[in-house]
């Protein structure tokens, strides 16, 4: 019987020729992130008693929750962080004006290839899927004692299998895809277990959408997303590899718990209504939605090509006076090439607020935060009740085209609204 | 080991930003204790007390993987959960900090708000003294069990480093 490829990368990292669905293993960790906001895994690691970090330059701790602090409480989780980071000699820690969100820096700079397998203090883990290796999110205590150990313990994952058929029209993308699974199959429809994207869409998608489509996985309920690499993941990853890599494919006669099918050539823009990302209709069943605010970023959606989408549908125009529009590049790479490119100037022309690299409103801690009553069209990826402010504000969830459009016209608008 | 406690009831997708919201994230634990499922209902933490039950229906705990929201209902004092399912990694954190989950899928039914519920932490048994309901909860696999009883994954991992358990 055949393996998938989350099967394969599983064994692989766990010493076994093969392993079911529901097997608990203790798997090799390739890489373990921790951002500000597993900043208490420290503490717990300390608890723990090791001596020492189990591989100093597989660590990654990069803050990009509350960068640059924007309270006492804040500036001292990183400042502990970095503090840490000295004390253990820890290779990557990754300061600010350096990196970004970590999701993004992770891929961006390699520090994650295809074949390996990551673990991050976040639920968003499992972007990494989008170039091809296995990775979920854990809590602090699980991160600590990956820390100590280099190894976690995981239950293998039966793998759903979505397949999707066609082109996409222009205008419609990965964040529109993975809105609309998550909108057929519900936000607990793939619990537990491993989505594996693939179909003539998927070839067609640049990193940016299958990291988009990867990173909303757990919106699901998924334990890891995962696109088997091809020559687009290949070419990408041999650009930052400074280490040898394995790409996985799943094989042909691999299990799968379910099997989805669809063809998506005429996929319309999907907007995800509060308060579940699974809430999700086409923008045409919108109806008459005011903004209030739009924000163009996360790690979902804050890539160069995100950007770039934006900036050509606010080119020459302005944000509409009642909508302020939020633009904060996912990390510094992204937003030096978006400088170089000229989008910058488009955006702040068009009257965007841009900020520095990091999570910014999407987690309701930072640099953003609704007010009373407040709605926001949002490249993220999550909204649920109080998301980026107080119970009484709503936040929707589009493509970067969907947010700049209705960013124009200060209520939700197809991108084709504004052409 | 058995407990008793008052029942709070939530519904399906309680997500980690109502039980533990952001604004709150660098709040001293003590203050993330006094807001913890505030979203979903703002008046919790005045109107439940220590020791008291939460049953909830399915996909509890989803969303973010911040251990806060399993650990600010524990450090207000709610004694265990139980609801149809939980997410995974909410699963993953209340089993290595030691608040106790039970899954059962029948509870968020059978049991209503304000019942007394014992529950026998041991064998799964649970039961609502008000309407006389008796409910199992389903068994985690061997190898959770043992993490359980190790006291949770710092003991565990403690354990594997060949050092002593930390007191409870
Ligand atoms: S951008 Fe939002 S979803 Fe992504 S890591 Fe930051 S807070 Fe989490």
């Amino acid at each position: 019987m055949g393996m998938t490829i989350t099967e394969k990368i599983l064994a692989a990292h766990s010493d076994k020729e093969t392993v079911e669905p529901g097997e608990f293993i203790d798997a090799r960790v390739d890489r373990l992130m921790v951002h500000d906001g597993g900043w208490s895994t420290l503490g717990v690691f300390e608890q723990i008693g090791a001596d020492r970090v189990w591989d100093r330059d597989r660590l990654v701790l990069c803050p990009d929750h509350s960068i640059p602090p924007n309270n006492i409480s804040s500036a001292n989780q990183i400042k502990d962080e970095r503090d840490f980071a000295r004390k253990h000699k820890i290779t990557h820690f990754i300061e600010m004006g350096r990196g970004g969100i970590a999701h993004a820096v992770m891929v961006e700079e390699g520090l994650i290839l295809p074949g390996e397998l990551g673990i991050a203090t976040d639920s968003h883990t499992c972007t990494y899927g989008g170039v091809g290796a296995f990775s979920a999110g854990t809590g602090s205590t699980d991160a600590a004692a990956v820390m100590a150990l280099g190894t976690i313990w995981l239950k293998v994952p039966p793998s759903i299998k979505f397949v999707y058929h066609g082109r996409l029209p222009d205008g419609v993308y990965g964040k529109d895809l993975i809105l609309y699974t998550i909108g057929q199959i519900g936000v607990d429809g793939a619990r537990y277990q491993a989505m594996e994207f693939t179909g003539e869409a998927i070839t067609a998608l640049p990193m940016s959408g299958r990291f988009t489509m990867a990173n909303m996985a757990i919106e699901a309920g998924a334990k890891n997303g995962i696109v088997p690499p091809d020559a687009t993941t290949i070419g990408y990853a041999n650009a930052r590899a400074d280490r040898s890599f394995t790409p996985y494919q799943s094989d042909p006669d691999a299990r799968y718990a379910a099997v989805y099918e669809w063809d998506v050539s005429k996929l319309r823009p999907q907007v995800a209504f509060p308060f579940s990302p699974g809430n999700v209709r086409p923008i045409d069943d919108a109806g008459e939605v005011t903004i209030d605010q739009a924000f163009l970023g996360s790690c979902t959606n804050g890539w160069v090509d995100d950007l770039r989408v934006a900036a050509n549908l606010l080119k020459g125009k302005k944000v509409n006076p009642n909508v302020r529009l939020l633009v904060i590049p996912a990390t510094q790479k992204v937003y030096g090439e978006a400088m170089r490119e000229g989008l910058l100037d488009i955006l702040l022309e068009a009257g965007g607020a841009i900020c520095t690299p990091n999570c910014g409103p999407c987690p309701g801690r930072h640099m953003g935060i609704l007010g009373d009553n407040e709605r926001c069209i949002s490249t993220s990826n999550r909204n649920f009740v109080g998301r980026m402010g107080p119970r009484s504000s709503e936040v929707y969830l589009a493509s970067p085209a969907v947010v700049a459009a209705s960013a124009i016209k200060g209520r939700l608008a197809s991108p084709e609204e504004v052409i | 080991m058995v407990i008793t406690g008052k029942v709070w009831k939530f519904g399906d997708n309680i997500d980690t930003d109502r039980i533990a919201p952001g604004q709150y994230s660098t709040e001293a634990t003590e203050v993330q204790a006094q807001h913890c499922l505030e979203g979903a209902d703002p008046d919790f933490t005045k109107k439940a007390k220590p020791g008291d039950i939460i049953v909830a229906g399915k996909n509890f705990g989803c969303g973010s993987s911040r251990e806060r929201a399993p650990q600010c209902i524990k450090d207000f004092g709610i004694s265990a959960i139980v609801a149809s399912y939980y997410s995974r990694i909410f699963t993953r954190s209340s089993i290595n900090i030691g608040l106790p989950i039970l899954e059962c899928a029948d509870a968020a039914e059978k049991i209503n708000e304000g019942d007394t519920v014992e529950i026998d932490l041991d064998s799964g048994v649970i039961k609502d003294l008000t309407n006389g309901e008796v409910l199992m909860a389903s068994q985690f696999p061997p190898f959770l069990q043992s993490l359980i009883q190790a006291g949770g994954l710092v003991n565990y991992t403690r354990k594997k480093l060949g050092k002593e358990p930390l007191a409870k």
